[in-house]
This record gives structure tokens, C-alpha cells and sequence, in this order.
């Protein structure tokens, strides 16, 4: 039975000295990254049981985009995962044209990695910030931070907004790169393999970092499916399970990077795995920049993309059988329509596996739309990581697991 | 496709429906057997299905019957393949077996059907809300369950923080809340202190 | 009697006893709250200048200004007492805490003779001082009657016991070497030996000083007890406003006098290679400043200790050495 206020009160009235201490991390936290609650039980430093209580940044994104249009409820994408927000929309495109049978060009699918791959950089920057500065080395987030505010400089370039994008449409993107970017993507490429030493002088062999990560929130692999960690949480473990590998999207499969994984499980080996990502990451984007300078004059949006010709209320089914994307008439206007059926497309952002179901009945609006956040699924392995570990590791293994609460809490 | 294949072999009288959409193979079964299917497709040797992706419900009022259907979407790390089993439940009777045995993650994937459907999981460990206060009315994402609450309808802290604004509103350097409520309420009330 | 024979006996005899001191006191402890300020603004600076941005540099030219701005404005906060503390204690703390620190001031010698109170057993008021000011933290992290102050009282209370030890233990070889516990005799035969400052032969000592004396004044990478992203400022989380400010100015204090202390004790106090005419302070505040660049420095690099690993390293690594400190300077003071 989970504890409550009143088991608090009742310790603090009657004094029962034996019982297990409650400590609450509260929803105002600096390290808790977000709005997470955490009912401790404490047993001196040692935690006996950790209960993560969610939803206090519930915004009800599912409920909300049933009543929207896809094109509509992109832009609720955004705000899942906000750190990284260009890979959750083209997530849920890559959802909506697979139902659809769509056919993205190909200049626009390079974009698409180019800017997913931003986003991955973007996300572990934060990751790498926050963490460190969590067990106490603050002056690698200051440098993160410095990077980071670069690339959040080129987002701004490309389409006007730093953190919550929404650059993709349904069909391809919404506008092609300049020159300019181009350029200054060359610059980053060049100069970010640089920086990443800077990061790691401060902490990749020292003592005091070692021993605060190696061996915390050790987890075997075999729980860590079951427990469905994905990502590099999953990866730190020894399990060679990337989308980017094993379901491939986009133009990843001509790409040629390498999958990062550990095999030691604990919180020094997921952030190998990230530092690892980062790299990786780097080398996508300038093969994907040579392969764009090849499409250079390509359209970035397919001929019918249904983006702003969705109808904006619910159509009424005609009595002939339609053409899955014609058919629809709205004022007199042919539109295409995302035709009956259901999809589940996953794809590989910064912290996981993010998974959009979508259940579509044939009108303008989804029936269902769910979105399978890994943030969620990992904050209910906390529990199982920081067993019998002191306060002090839970902060590192709730900085390794990099979550999100706008994703867990939709 | 393989999983299918021995799904039918292994389960014969089990299945009620199998469609393809956009690729992917979605397989309908009976209720009562959900456990032992995700398990053979967990445990056998060939499939391998140990990734249990998302665990969701779909609300189907008006449109079909049974009403909800949970739907359990499954993909295998070794083979990459992926599947997805529905199982159709009856408003009336609104329960299905937990598969917390099999997968420690359908833990608060549950949770999270129950508090926003109310579907109830049979041998779940700790079912309660998730998403929504522990105290909330109604399950959020069902058809009939309105976008925006009236206000008579609102969770009552909602309620009582309205009231707490209302009463310190006497202590405000600007009289915002008091003349809002002037207007909305129309009654003489008396001005707040300026 | 009546009221001004009485004011002018009163005022007689603390002109003939105390005049002196009373004054230099009262410079020794303004000067010291200045410097406790700055410090607190050369942190920031120098923190900001190694992550690559500049510290404050709005108040007043070049943000010199900014300790004087962040006095004013935690004194006029509104001063909050949660419901269900213990006041009495609760108000006594960061009093204790401050006074303890500033209280040692009185027996460190800045130049040749300028000590406030030339005891023969100074090492020793300065030893239990630090103790007694790790008393208030306690008592804050107790009358807080929070759980995060309270599991911050007591990892800090257990860490300051540890570490005491530790740096005791470094100190006793500077007191085999020198004979004495008075800290201008220290300081004298420092310079009279063949070493010139006892950093050189005490160098293991003067590591384990250091170390345990970031220890003492919870500073990074020790600070665990008022871990900002961990326990939210941990014993000290309930107090505002110029509370705040007595504990913050207290760690600074504390700061300054063990950097004070290691200047005396190991580096030389106030000789130097030269004398500067008129300046007899210059060599002690140059090293002084060292030591306290050298404080912030290491906040700016290192992650922090988890509890249990501190607590490893005070008993299993730094009590060895310093035995091991004493073993050695036995062994010089018999062979040389």
C-alpha cells in the first residue's frame, strides 16, 4: 500500500521511533529533473523503497489531439520531449505517412536526420550539464552550455524557434536549408570534436567521479529489457538494440556510424555510451551535409502532403470507396485524408524509444493517439535501480535514466 | 509471418481476427488467454518477443463492441520483428489479466490504462492513479468523458483553491480577482481594498 | 556611587586593561568582515572567469559593490520563523557558528606583534573553536525541525568530527618540530630553521591539512551537508534573510581562519623574502590570498564526495597519513 500523508503524521505524533523514515524529494527540486516526486523510505542514508509519483505536468497532449487535426496536433508534439523537440515531431510524421502510404522526397528525409541528429546533441549536452552538475562539477555545465547554445543558434536559423521547433510537416519539412546554415553546420562539425575533450578532461578520469558513478545502478541486461529501458540506458548494459539499427527510418541505413554500447550496467557506462552518441552523432550530420549538397534544388515537401490542406472539422464518409489519398471533398476542395487503420512507429530519440500508436477512422482527426514516452517507462525502473543505494545515488541514477517529465507526463 | 504461423498453431481456437495494416500484423485474442500467448511469444525459442513497447487501450464507443480493446504492442531484439495483440473488452465487465509476470514495464504501462480508461488489471501488484491526483472522478481519456470540465464538475482542490483566491483577495494591491468576480457574479460586492 | 563616578570608573579600568585589544579588536574584526565579503565576491568572479563567463559586474565598477548590494537586500528581507521550530536555539545557531569563527582570530598573529592575545596554547583554543562552530550547524539542522536540515545536521556533524581528528593529527607534527603551541613561537622557529617554512619537511602534513580543512568548512568537494541539487542548502534551508547571511558569512570565516592557520603553521606566516617598509602584513596577506584562491579553485574543478566515501576517506586515508606525518618528524627530530 503506498504511504501517505497520514502514516507521516501518525510517525510525528505518537514518536514511533522504529518505524522507516519518510522523506519526500518533492516536486520542487533542483535535481529532479521536472516536476518528479519521490517517496523515499529511508533507513539512515540507505533507501529501502523509492515510489516516483507522476503527473503533475499532465497536460492531457492524447485527449487534446483527438480533437485536433495531425497537423494540429504536431505542434502538441513539441512539447513532450522539449529539450530535443525536432525528433519528436519527425517521429509522428514518420507515423502519419506510414499510414498514409506517403513518399517524403529524399532532400527532405536528409534534413529530417540532419536536424534529429541536432537534436541528439542538443538533448546529451543538457544530459551531461545537468548530471555533472548534479554530483557537484558545475563548471562542465557552463561549458555545455556553451555548445549548446550554438546549436540552438543554427535551430534558430533554420526555423525561427530554439526549443519547441516544429520544423517537420506531414510529407517533409517546412523550409529548405540556406547556405548559410549549410555553412555553419561545416563550422560545428569541424570544431565539436574539439570540444568533447574539454568535457572529459574535467571528468572522465577522475577519481571522485568514478567513484560516484562506477557501480551505481548497475542493472543486467536481461532486466533491463524487462524493465524496458531503451536508448543508452539500455545500450550501458550490453544490449545492441538501436531503431536507428534495427527498424530503420529515414536514410539511416546508408549511413555509416556506429552503435555505442557498454557492458558494465552502471551509471559510468551510460555516460561512456552518451559521450559516445555524441561523437557518432557529429559524423551522421556531415555525411548527411555531403549527401544534401548532392539533392541541392530538390522540393522538401512531396507533392500531396496534406499539411495545410487538412480539413479543419470531421468529414463525413462518402459512399464510394475513396482513393486512399483523394477523395475527401471539403467545400469543394479534393483533400487527402489519413485513410482507416492503426501504426505503431518507433523511432530512436536522445532518451529512447519513442513510440507513436496512432488509430485512425478515416476522418481528419486521429482516433487515438498514443505516445509511448521512454521517460515514462524509465522513471518506473528508479525504484528497481536505486535499491539499496544511499540519497546521494539516487541524483546519479536519476541523471543517468535523463528524463524528461514533460514526456512522462504528456 | 512466422509469429503468426505458430500463434495458430499453438493457439488455434484463441485468435479471432488478424489484419495487416501499413506493414504491421495486429492479431485479436480471446480475453482469458492473454497471459499464456504473451508468454509462448515471450519464452519461445524462435520468436523472442522480450520488448514489450507499449501497453494502451482504445476506446471504441459508438463504433464497435466490445468497447475497449487493449492493445499490447511487442517487438523482438533478436529478430527484429514486431507485433502488435489486441484484446477486446466489454464495458460491462471492464477487467483483464495484468502480464506484470511476464514484463516488470506492464507495471505502470497498467497504472496508466486503469487511471485513464478504467480498465482494471486482475493480479497487478499496485493499481491505483498515476497520471491524474489520487482522488480524481472519471476516467480522462474515454469518449464520453468531456474536453473541458464544467465548473461545477472540477476536482474539488480546483474548487477550494478558487475559493482561497477569492478570500485573500481583500489583501491584493490591485483589485483583479474582485472585479472580475464583480462581473461574473453581477451581486453587489464589496470593493477590495485598493 | 552615584552614575558618573560609576561611567568613569567603568571607563578607567577598561582603558587601562583592555584599551589596547578592545581597539585592535574591533580593526582586526572589520577588516576581517570585509574580507569575508570580498571573498564571497572574488569567488564568484574567479568561478565565473574558469567557466568561461564574467561573475558580477553591475554594482558598482567592475561589480565591486556586489557583497555591500547582497547585505542590504538579506537585511531587509522579512525575517521568517517556521511554525514548529525550537526558537530559542533556532535563533542562537548561526550566532554560534559566526562567533566561534571570528573568536579565533583572536589568538593568529599577523605580523610580529599583532596578536590580539599571545596565549601559549593557542593551537588548542583554535582546535576546539573549529569544534564548537560545527555545533551550530547542528543545532540549526535539529531547531529546523525539517528532514532535509535535519540529515544535513547530521552529515555534517559527522563530518566534522572526522575531519577534526585528521587535522589535529597534521598539526602535531608542526608542534614536534617547533616545541610549542604558541603561534608566534611556531612562526619564529619556522623561519629559524634550516627549511624556512615547515611545508617543506611537513609535506605530507600540510596535504592532510588542507584536505581536512575543506573538510571543516564544508566546501567542494565535502560540502554534502548543504548540497545544493541534493539537499537543497540542507541544514540552513529553513533560515532567510540575514540569518542566511550569519551562516553564509560564518563558512567564510571559517575559510579565512584555517587558511590563517595554515599560513601560520606551514607556510611561514608573515616572513617573506624581503621586507617591505610600512607593510609589515604584506607576506601573510599574500599567502593568505593563495590559500584562498587555491579553496575556490578546487570548488570550481571536482565533483563532490558521496557521504560514505568522505567519511572513508577522513578514517582510512588521511588519519594514516598523518600518523604517519608524526612518525616521520619524530624520526628527523631524533637523527637531525
Amino acid at each position: 500500500m503506498a504511504p501517505t500523508l497520514e502514516i507521516i503524521k501518525k510517525q510525528q505524533d505518537e514518536k514511533e521511533w522504529d518505524e522507516p523514515y519518510f522523506v519526500n524529494m518533492g516536486p520542487q527540486h533542483p535535481s529532479t529533473h521536472g516536476v518528479l516526486r519521490l517517496f523515499l523510505e529511508l533507513e539512515g542514508e540507505t533507501i529501502r523503497s523509492c515510489d516516483p509519483r507522476i503527473g503533475y505536468l499532465h497536460r492531457g497532449i492524447e485527449k487534446l489531439s483527438e480533437f485536433r487535426t495531425y497537423s494540429q496536433a504536431m505542434v502538441l508534439t513539441d512539447r513532450l520531449d522539449y529539450i530535443s523537440s525536432a525528433a519528436n515531431n519527425v517521429g509522428f510524421c514518420l507515423a502519419v505517412e506510414k499510414l498514409m502510404g506517403l513518399e517524403v522526397p529524399r532532400r527532405a528525409q536528409i534534413i529530417r536526420v540532419i536536424v534529429c541528429e541536432m537534436a541528439r546533441i542538443c538533448s546529451h549536452l543538457l544530459w551531461l550539464a545537468t548530471h555533472a552538475l548534479d554530483i557537484g562539477a558545475m563548471t562542465v555545465f557552463l561549458y555545455c552550455f556553451r555548445d549548446r547554445e550554438w546549436l540552438l543558434d543554427v535551430f534558430e536559423m533554420i526555423c525561427g524557434a530554439r526549443l519547441t521547433v516544429s520544423y517537420p510537416r506531414i510529407g517533409g519539412v517546412r523550409l529548405d536549408f540556406t547556405d548559410e546554415i549549410v555553412d555553419e553546420l561545416y563550422k560545428f562539425t569541424e570544431e565539436f570534436p574539439n570540444r568533447i575533450p574539454e568535457y572529459e578532461t574535467l571528468i572522465d578520469v577522475n577519481r571522485i567521479w568514478l567513484k560516484r558513478t562506477k557501480g551505481v545502478g548497475v542493472v543486467s541486461p536481461e532486466e533491463a529489457v524487462n524493465l524496458g529501458l531503451t536508448g543508452p540506458s539500455l545500450r550501458g548494459s550490453g544490449v545492441h538494440y538501436d531503431l536507428r539499427r534495427s527498424a530503420p527510418y529515414l536514410i539511416y541505413d546508408e549511413l555509416d556510424f556506429e552503435v555505442a554500447v557498454e557492458y558494465e550496467g552502471d551509471t559510468y557506462a551510460r555516460y561512456r555510451v552518451r559521450m559516445k552518441e555524441m561523437r557518432e552523432a557529429n559524423k551522421i550530420i556531415r555525411q548527411c551535409l555531403d549527401k544534401l549538397a548532392e539533392t541541392k534544388g530538390e522540393p522538401v515537401v512531396a507533392e500531396d502532403a496534406p499539411d495545410l490542406l487538412m480539413p479543419f472539422g470531421k468529414v463525413k464518409k462518402p459512399q464510394a470507396a475513396p482513393h486512399p489519398k483523394k477523395g475527401y471533398v471539403v467545400k469543394g476542395v479534393e483533400v487527402p485524408v489519413v485513410p482507416e487503420g492503426e501504426v505503431y512507429m518507433a523511432t530512436e530519440v536522445p532518451k529512447g524509444e519513442l513510440g507513436f500508436y496512432i488509430v485512425s477512422d478515416g476522418t481528419g482527426h486521429p482516433w487515438r493517439l498514443r505516445i509511448r514516452a521512454p521517460s515514462f517507462v524509465h522513471i518506473s525502473a528508479i525504484p528497481a535501480l536505486a535499491k539499496g543505494h544511499m540519497v546521494a545515488d539516487l541524483v546519479a541514477v536519476i541523471g543517468t535514466l535523463d528524463i524528461v517529465l514533460g514526456e512522462c507526463d504528456r | 509471418m512466422l509469429a503468426v504461423e505458430k500463434l495458430q498453431e499453438n493457439f488455434p481456437h484463441d485468435i479471432i481476427e488478424i489484419k495487416e495494416c501499413a506493414g504491421q500484423v495486429s492479431v485479436t485474442v480471446r480475453r482469458d488467454r492473454i497471459v499464456d500467448i504473451l508468454r509462448f511469444l515471450h519464452d519461445d525459442g524462435e520468436l523472442l518477443f522480450d520488448h514489450l513497447a507499449d501497453l494502451t487501450a482504445v476506446d471504441w464507443l459508438g463504433k464497435k463492441e466490445p468497447r475497449f480493446e487493449v492493445v499490447y504492442n511487442l517487438f523482438s531484439i533478436r529478430y527484429k520483428q514486431f507485433i502488435r495483440i489486441k484484446v477486446q473488452v466489454p464495458e460491462n465487465d471492464p477487467r483483464v489479466d495484468s502480464v506484470t509476470c511476464i514484463w516488470k514495464t506492464a507495471n505502470w504501462l497498467e497504472r496508466e490504462c486503469y487511471d485513464m480508461f478504467g480498465i482494471e488489471f486482475e493480479g497487478h501488484p499496485d493499481l491505483r492513479r498515476i497520471l491524474m491526483p489520487d482522488d480524481w472522478e472519471g476516467y480522462p481519456l474515454r469518449k464520453d468523458y468531456p474536453l473541458f470540465l464544467e465548473e461545477e464538475q472540477e476536482w474539488k482542490e480546483y474548487k477550494k483553491l478558487r475559493q482561497k483566491a477569492r478570500e485573500l483577495a481583500q489583501y491584493d494591491w490591485y483589485p483583479m480577482l474582485a472585479e472580475k468576480d464583480k462581473e461574473e457574479a453581477g451581486s453587489p460586492e464589496s470593493e477590495a481594498a485598493a | 556611587m552615584d552614575a558618573k563616578t560609576l561611567y568613569d570608573t567603568a571607563n578607567y579600568f577598561l582603558l587601562k586593561y583592555f584599551g589596547l585589544s578592545l581597539f585592535k579588536s574591533v580593526v582586526l574584526v572589520a577588516i576581517t568582515l570585509l574580507h569575508v565579503a570580498y571573498t564571497t565576491y572574488a569567488e564568484r568572479k574567479i568561478i565565473g572567469h574558469m567557466q568561461q563567463r564574467i561573475g558580477p559586474n553591475r554594482v558598482g565598477p567592475r561589480g565591486l559593490l556586489q557583497p555591500i548590494a547582497d547585505v542590504l537586500k538579506l537585511i531587509t528581507k522579512e525575517d521568517l520563523i517556521p511554525d514548529c521550530v525550537d526558537r530559542p536555539v533556532f535563533k542562537i545557531a548561526p550566532f554560534i557558528s559566526l562567533v566561534a569563527g571570528a573568536t579565533s582570530l583572536a589568538v593568529i598573529p599577523i605580523w610580529q606583534n599583532f596578536v590580539i592575545a599571545n596565549v601559549n596554547t593557542a593551537l588548542l583554543v583554535i582546535l576546539a573553536l573549529s569544534s564548537l562552530s560545527s555545533f551550530g550547524v547542528i543545532l540549526a539542522g535539529w531547531a529546523s525541525n525539517s528532514r532535509y536540515s535535519f540529515l544535513g545536521g547530521l552529515r555534517a556533524s559527522a563530518q566534522v568530527i572526522s575531519y577534526e581528528i585528521a587535522m589535529a593529527l597534521a598539526l602535531v607534527g608542526v608542534m614536534m618540530l617547533a616545541g610549542s603551541l604558541n603561534l608566534v613561537d611556531i612562526v619564529n622557529a619556522q623561519v629559524h630553521s634550516p627549511f624556512k617554512i615547515y611545508a617543506i619537511p611537513q609535506i605530507i602534513g600540510f596535504f592532510v591539512f588542507m584536505v581536512a580543512a575543506i573538510a571543516e568548512t564544508n566546501r567542494t568537494p565535502f560540502d554534502l551537508p548543504e548540497a545544493e541539487s541534493e539537499l537543497v542548502a540542507g541544514y540552513f534551508v529553513e533560515y532567510s534573510g540575514i540569518r542566511f547571511a550569519l551562516f553564509y558569512l560564518a563558512e567564510y570565516f571559517g575559510m579565512i581562519v584555517m587558511s590563517m592557520l595554515a599560513v601560520t603553521c606551514f607556510l611561514g606566516g608573515w616572513y617573506g623574502p624581503f621586507e617591505i617598509p610600512g607593510v609589515p602584513f604584506f607576506w601573510f596577506l599574500l599567502k593568505l590570498y593563495f590559500l584562498i584562491f587555491f579553496y575556490i579553485w578546487v570548488r570550481a574543478t571536482l565533483p563532490r564526495y558521496r557521504y560514505d566515501q568522505l567519511m572513508g576517506l577522513g578514517w582510512k586515508i588521511l588519519i594514516p597519513l598523518a600518523l604517519l606525518n608524526i612518525v616521520i618528524t619524530g624520526l628527523i627530530k631524533v637523527l637531525a
